[in-house]
């Protein structure tokens, strides 16, 4: 038995030392639609603050939801979505001021050269074209149907995607004719975009908070601070984000 | 042997003991964690909406779909890998192996490059014939086959490397042909793991979540599995998502536990 118990206790060794340097991190919840520009805002964050180290757990908010209120410690939560960062906030796990730092918008996406001519939201009526929308349990989805709503076109999806990111894939590979993603999606991925009237459409609301009882307090106030700032918000328009 | 001779050697040593019940623990957990939130009061209203009942359709069909294809193409594969020496047989065997270790998406993407309507495979495919697999049924099948079939390959190819080769021998030289030995003496005696490979193959394809969605798309009735249905819920309604779960676990655990009394223990 001896030899399993040393593996064991190796491996338990190994575990603690790999926490104990969570002093210097930021563990930070950010929305799927932030991977790219939240990149960005690392590298000028850890910068300007030498030994910290920020560390992103991407994913759909409703799951990142999920997870906090399971109890994850995580110190900053950016959500693309108010309602989700409502059910958190009511659930007492916020901490300090609950702020919407960036703003987004929905567009067409067709893959580059727009190989099927697509023209508007008018031609997600058509049968005979393979087009797409994320699922209608997430922001993504649930925008892109309310403005559908408002356009009065009833569309017919091929494929309700659970997140932006596959919806972006299938497109970009010339697989569906046509999707509505975000229009940061436009700008990261190989699509062309076709722009969907501001009247149509509702944004996206990007709120962020701190979380209670995280592991570094201090480093999450660093970072909301930073993620406030001019410098931030500059970073988020090149990504195609807007001013909240 | 008497009595006490065998109950003796029967006793597991207590530290074998201690460590198989903390696995048996380890695998108990999830399923009491799925209990414990499950809305037993609603349970059948959830259970009876039209999404979950074209899910478990669509499930079923799959994968069956699926243990078939993987049966006709994955033994005779087996037993290539087994009985024949060839050049590449190495590298034909990683590629066997590949859907076991490649992240499922990662494999549905690399088949929507080759088999999607702009893919590799499926353009010509496309322009010759007109057909489109992904966002269909037949999307579904390959994507759930791709991921499944090598645990039957590899459960066939073991059981026949196995086989006391004499016995075909003796056939062969009673006049057999060599199709009347692989179906009336080879087959039979790797039946037990023949269906060992089945029910690990459904099980794996009745699970499938990654490689579907990311070749075959998720719509209700058309594309959307179990798996993909709770993934999908998980984001806006808990509840249904947790009963969807419930539905799987009951539907493979069924399955699972009635097979291998039946066939798998001997």
């Amino acid at each position: 038995m001896a030899k399993p118990s040393t593996v064991l206790a190796a491996v338990l060794l190994l575990a603690a030392c790999g926490s104990a340097d969570s002093e210097n991190q930021i563990r930070v919840s950010a929305a799927s639609s932030l991977t790219a520009s939240f990149g960005s805002l690392e590298e000028v964050f850890e910068a300007a603050h030498p030994g910290m180290d920020v560390v992103f757990n991407f994913g759909g908010s409703s799951l990142l939801r999920e997870q906090i209120l399971a109890g994850a410690p995580i110190d900053v939560f950016a959500s693309a979505s108010t309602e989700i960062m409502d059910e958190v906030q009511s659930a007492g796990l916020t901490e300090g001021e609950v702020g919407v730092f960036a703003r987004n918008q929905i567009e067409i996406a067709v893959p580059e050269g727009n190989p099927a001519g697509i023209r508007g939201l008018k031609d997600f009526e058509r049968d005979e074209l393979f087009v797409g929308l994320c699922a209608a349990e997430v922001p993504c989805g649930r925008l892109a149907r309310e403005t559908f709503e408002l356009a009065g076109i009833d569309p017919l999806p091929d494929t309700n995607e659970p997140n932006v990111r596959s919806l972006l894939t299938k497109i970009e590979a010339g697989e569906l004719d046509a999707g509505v993603v975000y229009a940061t999606d436009v700008i990261e991925g190989d699509v062309d975009g076709i722009p969907i009237s501001p009247d149509l459409q509702s944004n996206a609301l990007y709120p962020a908070s701190r979380i209670v009882d995280s592991p570094n307090p201090a480093g999450g106030d660093d970072f909301m601070t930073f993620l406030f700032s001019d410098e931030a918000k500059a970073i988020l328009l090149n990504h195609g984000f807007q001013s909240p | 042997m008497t009595e006490s001779r065998r109950r003796l050697r029967q006793r597991p040593p207590i530290g074998v003991l201690l460590l198989a019940m903390i696995a048996v623990v380890f695998f108990l957990l999830p399923l009491i964690g799925l209990l414990a939130r499950t809305p037993w009061s609603d349970l059948t209203s959830l259970l009876g909406s039209e999404v979950v009942v074209d899910a478990l359709a669509l499930s079923l069909v799959a994968s069956i779909a699926a243990v078939l294809l993987s049966a006709v193409l994955g033994v005779p594969l087996a037993w290539l890998l087994a009985r024949v020496q060839f050049v590449g047989r190495s590298f034909v065997r990683g590629l066997v192996l590949l859907p076991l270790v490649l992240p499922p998406i990662v494999g549905g993407a690399a088949l929507l490059f080759a088999l999607g309507r702009r893919g590799v495979i499926g353009e010509p495919l496309y322009e010759a014939t007109g057909l489109v697999l992904p966002f269909s049924i037949w999307g579904v099948i390959i994507a759930v086959t791709f991921v499944s079939m090598p645990f039957l390959v590899i459960t066939v190819e073991a059981a026949l490397r196995n086989v006391d080769t004499r016995y075909e021998g003796a056939a062969a030289s009673l006049g057999a042909s060599r199709w009347t030995v692989f179906r009336r003496v080879t087959l039979p005696m790797i039946g037990p793991s023949l269906l060992a490979g089945f029910v690990l193959t459904w099980a794996r394809a009745i699970g499938e979540f990654g490689a579907t969605v990311a070749f075959a798309g998720n719509l209700q009735g058309t594309t959307q599995t179990l798996p993909l249905a709770v993934f999908v819920s998980l984001e806006s309604d808990r509840d249904t998502a947790i009963a969807i779960s419930l539905v799987l676990v009951a539907v493979s655990l069924t399955v699972l536990i009635g097979l291998r009394d039946r066939w798998l223990t001997r």
